[in-house]
């Protein structure tokens, strides 16, 4: 996924490019309104996250502006201000949703998955490996033809590792990518959406490897 | 809000006091100015006739033989007669000495009134010279006649005057109060759409109002314009003030969130884990403040209007699924009864908001959380989930300000949630019921 940042604040936009980049998304990153319409016109991205308040102007006008000139690049707008007629407007305005700062990237990313879904219509990016097809925006998986839809986690843990093939992940990281900070989990947890996902897999050419005390990797036969 | 407003006298009644005081002053001196002008010229018909009388008796005087001889006209008293059969007298004097008639009615003037007989009676006086032999002799008439016509007229014509002079009174009371209060309606119209303006409005005054109270319209419009612009730039000072505060906190969780990911040290991870605990719980309680303090200031005056519940229900849910998604939790909504309520839609959805970020808050992961809406026995919505449910002592206390269930355990809360439900609930004559389900789970019913 190609995705726009707009935020003025270079070290918040420095933390959520690494962040996007660690999901496997490409992010640019514009600190101004009017860098924001130039990296707008002149590249396709699948979603805009966008600051309101910011050196040049209020993101509104550039939402706006950028409703008015029939794009359909959906925009979530990141917003320190909390009250709810000010969520209305921007919603009003355009905008496909908010998330107010400081904010989760956990809930960030499952909003803009969210997005993404509800604006489906535009090319559709799926991973194929061997005969498995993913779709992660829809949630779903192709095996053989036969398409299985995806619990949240089974989706995140999947493309986690599709996004890193070959690479091996611990317990403990894939852990801090499926959960949050805040749940109470052990690392076991991992083992019953592992089991979930196999089962999902069974029959393919695709397979998730058990590496005594490193972890899991994806694997394809092929 | 009267209450904290000083009240000196009504204006009205000032109003009211002054024209019919001037009113009555005004019948009072037509009373006195109609009546006298009327008995002075009563008093001047008397006083001709008297006159006449006297000339028409002086006339037949002639001087005989050095003697005066009187011939008395009768006509001279014939015309003196009246309804009220007044009493006549006469006198006649020679250079000074009564001739003859009665005595005691020389005056000096040729009108004049005196009391006689027990009475009062108007006289009038002529006198003549004759000259006989050398000799000229002054012959003088006085005619006296009661009053008792007069003043019967002049009764008559008070009694009507008084009349008249009441009817004014009357009318003009009438006049003053029918003024007074289309002056003070227009005081009322001003006053009523001031009250009838929402919280929100501080938009001037565009219709015509009187010259008279064109400058207070305006002092009103001009006030309002100042609380206009200074609660903008309130508005604005919160809107850079949280800007300027949670931007720099947005940055900080970023990077331990970032950090997180790679410290593999479990007292470093305890350490961010408890630093990012601190950032959502300011970041949360900040809101839930600002929203209690919204719905405390619109629940006085709601703006209303008619609200789908089901519609504000999908829009709700759909902007929360992401969330429920991050847990597998299954946000499920049973909006199928038509559910129309005339209420304020902010307050509503945030009082909906609330319920389910609890319900979200305390769902197992893997669970199912309820929405749904009943119109029997009345427009209700409920919130369910499959969690721990509530305490049972302590159900009653949780929707107060600030309080938490004591097993809300490692939850980041405000404890506002549920204050700002109940208050939103009762802004619109309903309530709040927190109970279990019959598996064990919260249920959270707002009853309108």
């Amino acid at each position: 996924m190609k995705y726009l940042l707009v935020e003025d604040n270079i070290e918040l936009a420095r933390a959520i490019c690494s962040r996007m980049s660690l999901d496997g998304h490409l992010v640019d990153h514009a600190a101004l309104i009017s860098e924001a319409v130039d990296y707008a016109n002149a590249g396709e991205y699948d979603l805009i996250l966008l600051d309101i308040m910011l050196p040049d102007g209020d993101g509104r006008s550039f939402l706006k502006q950028h409703r008015a000139g029939k794009n359909n690049t959906p925009v979530i707008v990141l917003t320190a201000r909390s009250q709810v007629s000010d969520r209305i407007s921007m919603l009003d305005l355009g905008a496909d949703d908010y998330v107010t700062k400081p904010f989760d990237h956990a809930e960030l990313q499952a909003r803009c998955r969210a997005v993404l879904r509800r604006n489906a219509g535009s090319a559709q990016s799926t991973i194929q490996m061997g005969n498995v097809e993913f779709d992660p925006v829809g949630g779903h998986l192709t095996v053989k033809g036969n398409v299985i839809n995806l619990r949240n986690r089974e989706l995140r843990l999947l493309e986690v590792l599709m996004n890193a093939r070959g690479q091996v992940f611990s317990k403990h990281k894939l852990v801090d990518r499926l959960f949050s900070y805040d749940d109470d989990v052990s690392e076991n947890a991992v083992e019953v959406y592992i089991g979930r996902l196999r089962k999902h897999l069974d029959g393919s050419d695709v397979q998730i490897k058990t590496l005594r005390g490193l972890g899991y990797r994806l694997d394809h036969d092929g | 809000m009267t209450g904290d407003v000083t009240v000196s006298r009504s204006l009205r009644n000032r109003l009211a006091i002054i024209l019919t005081g001037g009113a009555a002053v005004l019948a009072i001196v037509l009373f006195f100015v109609v009546r006298g002008y009327a008995a002075q010229i009563a008093q001047q018909g008397q006083d001709n006739i008297l006159s006449a009388s006297a000339a028409s008796i002086l006339d037949s005087a002639v001087l005989r033989d050095g003697q005066v001889e009187l011939d008395f006209p009768y006509a001279a008293l014939s015309m003196l007669s009246t309804d009220a059969d007044d009493r006549v007298f006469y006198a006649i004097y020679e250079d000074g000495a009564l001739l003859s008639g009665y005595a005691g009615l020389d005056i000096p003037n040729p009108f004049g009134s005196l009391t006689y007989d027990g009475t009062t009676v108007r006289v009038a006086t002529a006198s003549r010279t004759l000259i006989g032999a050398n000799v000229p002799r002054r012959v003088s008439v006085s005619v006296a006649q009661t009053q008792d016509a007069l003043s019967g007229t002049l009764n008559r014509i008070s009694t009507n005057v008084a009349v008249f002079g009441a009817g004014f009174f009357a009318l003009a009371t009438a006049l003053s109060f029918w003024a007074t209060s289309t002056t003070i309606g227009q005081l009322r119209r001003l006053t009523t759409s001031v009250t009838r303006r929402g919280p929100q409005d501080l938009s001037p005054f565009t219709k015509p109002v009187p010259t008279e109270m064109a400058p207070l319209v305006g002092s009103l419009n001009n006030l309002m314009s100042r609380l206009d612009q200074s609660l903008k730039q309130s508005e604005d000072f919160i809107a850079e003030a949280a800007h300027r505060v949670r931007t720099p906190l947005a940055t900080v969780r970023s990077y331990a969130e970032a950090t997180f990911q790679r410290v593999e040290n479990p007292e470093n991870r305890d350490a961010l884990r408890s630093m990012m605990r601190a950032i959502d719980e300011s970041s949360r309680a900040a809101g839930q403040l600002l929203d209690h303090a919204m719905v405390t200031f619109r629940a006085e005056n709601l703006e209303r209007s008619d609200v789908d519940l089901n519609d504000l229900l999908r829009d709700l849910v759909q902007r929360m699924t992401p969330i429920a998604d991050m847990r597998d939790v299954d946000l499920i909504l049973d909006a199928t009864a038509p559910a129309h309520l005339h209420g304020d839609p902010i307050l509503l959805q945030n009082a909906l908001r609330n319920l389910l970020d609890n319900a979200l808050k305390y769902a197992p992961a893997d669970s199912r959380i309820m929405v749904r809406v009943q119109t029997i026995p009345s427009l209700s919505v409920d919130v369910s989930d499959e969690g721990r449910g509530f305490r049972l002592g302590e159900i009653d206390m949780l929707a107060e300000r600030f309080v938490r269930g004591s097993d809300s355990g490692g939850q980041i809360g405000s404890g506002l949630g549920l204050t700002i439900a109940k208050d939103v609930a009762a802004a619109h004559g309903g309530r709040l019921i927190l109970t279990n389900t019959p598996r064990g789970g919260a249920c959270a019913t707002l009853q309108f």
